[in-house]
């Protein structure tokens, strides 16, 4: 099955989740679609045996065909042409890569060129499979990049997602098609709300899903009260301790070295999958 | 008037805490919440509405089920996978190219608005303030931030503001970048941990890719000593100036708990102390 791990708020334990939920279980893959700051490599060390580059095509413009009439620039919704009675200036940074401006061009002037944005790597940590995306720096664009991660999916294994932080297009094209989501959040404010407008895109998508709390103990009870009102299941809680925060900072998942942990992870996935078949 | 982005690269590191602070310690400022997709800064500066304005993002395909003949020629050509086995369009997935509408041999799909999100206009008791809210799961964020952006520059002329204090969103993607460029300086919170030195590198080559100026401050910089000492060295290196060290401290929560920014909540904690002095090293590098 394909388990997502989403949170809405940035810096509530996503990558902690996802990391420690593989290293529970066997037959594992791994995929981490925040290709803006991928992390989960940094956690599990991973020997990279393949590197792919990640490229979209972007319109090149033959000077000799075109006549400047201008129906590109009029069909491109990005603003990424501009026609001049000179010139055809491409803007690759706000062009999404449709393709519409090759098929309009009546005089076949425009080919699309390979251009790179980022790649994906592969490797093996242990039990695990790794594949994880990076997003060239300048680059705005990381969806094409989480779908080439995804592309990787291997249904005969247990696939965990690691999702950018958000409720926007990055955080859609990791989730869709799981079939469950975790969504980790903490007991503050910010947390609750950022949970909420996670909660109200699953429910859009029907993509049936769990809470999972992290840093318990700090601030408030609303997250427990909203999850109890809103028959949202609490899954899993981690406690905020400074040894759990100590080992992450140190790049280490806490499971590891807690290995009572271990088993915890272990229950989570069995709930999940309970969940899943109901 | 100056224009300052608190981003991060990673998520949680305190950009939203600062940049509440911020906006009590200037005195003059404009602020912009540009986390459109999970913006949080209402939560401590409690704005008023003033104005709302509809965010019309990109537009959303329709077809049209009598003309439609099946022949599949939109699926094929769609790059986004937007339209379904039995020729629904799938509104999240739709970027609204319009290809599905020029190659549909019997015109039976046409582009129609849609309203991604909210921008507003507020007041709050430190300042006016331009914020959003992006529908959620739509895209264009890129788009609703310099929406944002025009929103408070258009504010700080009306007021003459000295500042514009923007709180930028996670990561280094669209959202991101249409937060930094053309600021005068871009502040990167990061925190002592192995991710955050990671994604404070990435944040860091951003600013740089952009010609923003750069200014670091570490928060939570006692949970891990040796991280600590690794970013002090690591932005020596490559000239960055370090502008603060935050403790850990459980005020901030407490503060986020009242709805209140940390420097009017606990203005004698050693948080609001510090943050004071990250703003005056902004301050210095801005030349005031």
């Amino acid at each position: 099955m394909i388990v997502s791990i989403a949170s809405g708020k940035g810096g509530t334990g996503k990558t902690t989740v996802a990391v420690n939920l593989a290293l529970a279980l066997s037959h594992v893959q791994l995929l981490d679609c925040d290709v803006e700051e991928p992390n989960v490599h940094l956690l599990l060390k991973p020997e990279v045996n393949q590197v792919k580059p990640v490229c979209v095509s972007i319109p090149r413009i033959n000077e000799e065909l075109c006549n400047h009439c201008g129906k590109c620039a009029e069909f491109c919704e990005y603003n990424a042409l501009f026609v001049s009675a000179e010139k055809v200036l491409v803007f690759p940074e706000l062009c999404h890569n449709c393709g519409g401006c090759a098929i309009i061009c009546p005089n076949h002037a425009i080919v699309e060129e390979k251009h790179q944005i980022g790649r994906i790597k592969m490797g093996i940590a242990g039990k695990a499979e790794l594949v994880y995306g990076e997003l060239e720096v300048g680059e705005p664009m990381s969806v094409p990049i989480i779908r080439e991660v995804k592309k990787q999916i291997d249904r005969s294994k247990n696939v965990i997602l690691d999702s950018p932080p958000g409720t926007s297009c990055p955080v859609i094209e990791t989730v869709r098609g799981s079939d469950f989501c975790l969504l980790v959040t903490e007991p503050t404010p910010f947390g609750l709300h950022d949970l909420k407008i996670a909660v109200h895109v699953l429910k859009n998508m029907k993509i049936p899903f769990g809470v999972v709390i992290n840093r318990a103990g700090v601030g408030d009870k609303k997250v427990y009260e909203y999850c109890k009102e809103e028959h949202t299941p609490i899954l899993l809680e981690i406690p905020f301790q400074r040894r759990i925060a100590e080992l992450y900072s140190r790049g280490i998942p806490f499971s590891q070295e807690m290995p009572e942990w271990k088993e915890k992870f272990q229950t989570l996935f069995n709930q999940i999958e309970r969940q899943d078949t109901k | 008037m100056k224009q300052i982005t608190v981003l991060s690269g990673k998520g949680g590191t305190g950009k939203t805490t600062i940049t509440a602070s911020f906006a009590v310690l200037a005195k003059n400022a404009i602020i912009a919440d540009c986390d459109v997709d999970a913006p949080d800064l209402h939560m401590l500066l409690h704005p008023q509405i003033m104005e709302t304005n509809k965010f019309k993002g990109s537009e959303l395909a329709v077809i049209d089920e009598a003309k439609c003949t099946k022949c599949g020629l939109c699926r094929e050509k769609c790059r986004f996978d937007a339209i379904t086995e039995n020729f629904q369009v799938a509104p999240l997935a739709c970027e609204g190219c319009g290809v599905c509408t020029i190659v549909c041999p019997a015109s039976a799909v046409t582009l129609t608005e849609r309203i991604s999100g909210h921008a507003y206009i507020s007041k709050t008791k430190y300042g006016l303030m331009a914020h959003a809210m992006l529908s959620p799961g739509e895209s264009n964020s890129g788009k609703l931030v310099t929406l944002v952006r025009q929103n408070a520059k258009i504010l700080a002329e009306k007021e003459n503001a000295d500042f514009i204090i923007i709180d930028g969103s996670p990561g280094i993607g669209c959202p991101v970048i249409a937060s930094v460029t053309g600021v005068d300086v871009g502040l990167a919170v990061t925190e002592p941990t192995m991710s955050g030195i990671h994604d404070l590198e990435r944040a860091l080559q951003l600013l740089k890719h952009f010609n923003v100026p750069p200014i670091v401050c570490i928060n939570m910089y006692d949970i891990n000593g040796d991280n600590t000492e690794e970013i002090i060295r690591f932005c020596e290196k490559s000239g960055v100036q370090v502008a603060g060290k935050i403790p850990f401290n459980p005020i901030v929560t407490e503060a986020m708990v009242e709805g209140k920014p940390v420097q009017e909540y606990a203005l004698g904690s050693d948080v609001a102390q510090e943050i004071g002095a990250v703003w005056k090293s902004i301050l210095s590098v801005l030349g005031i």
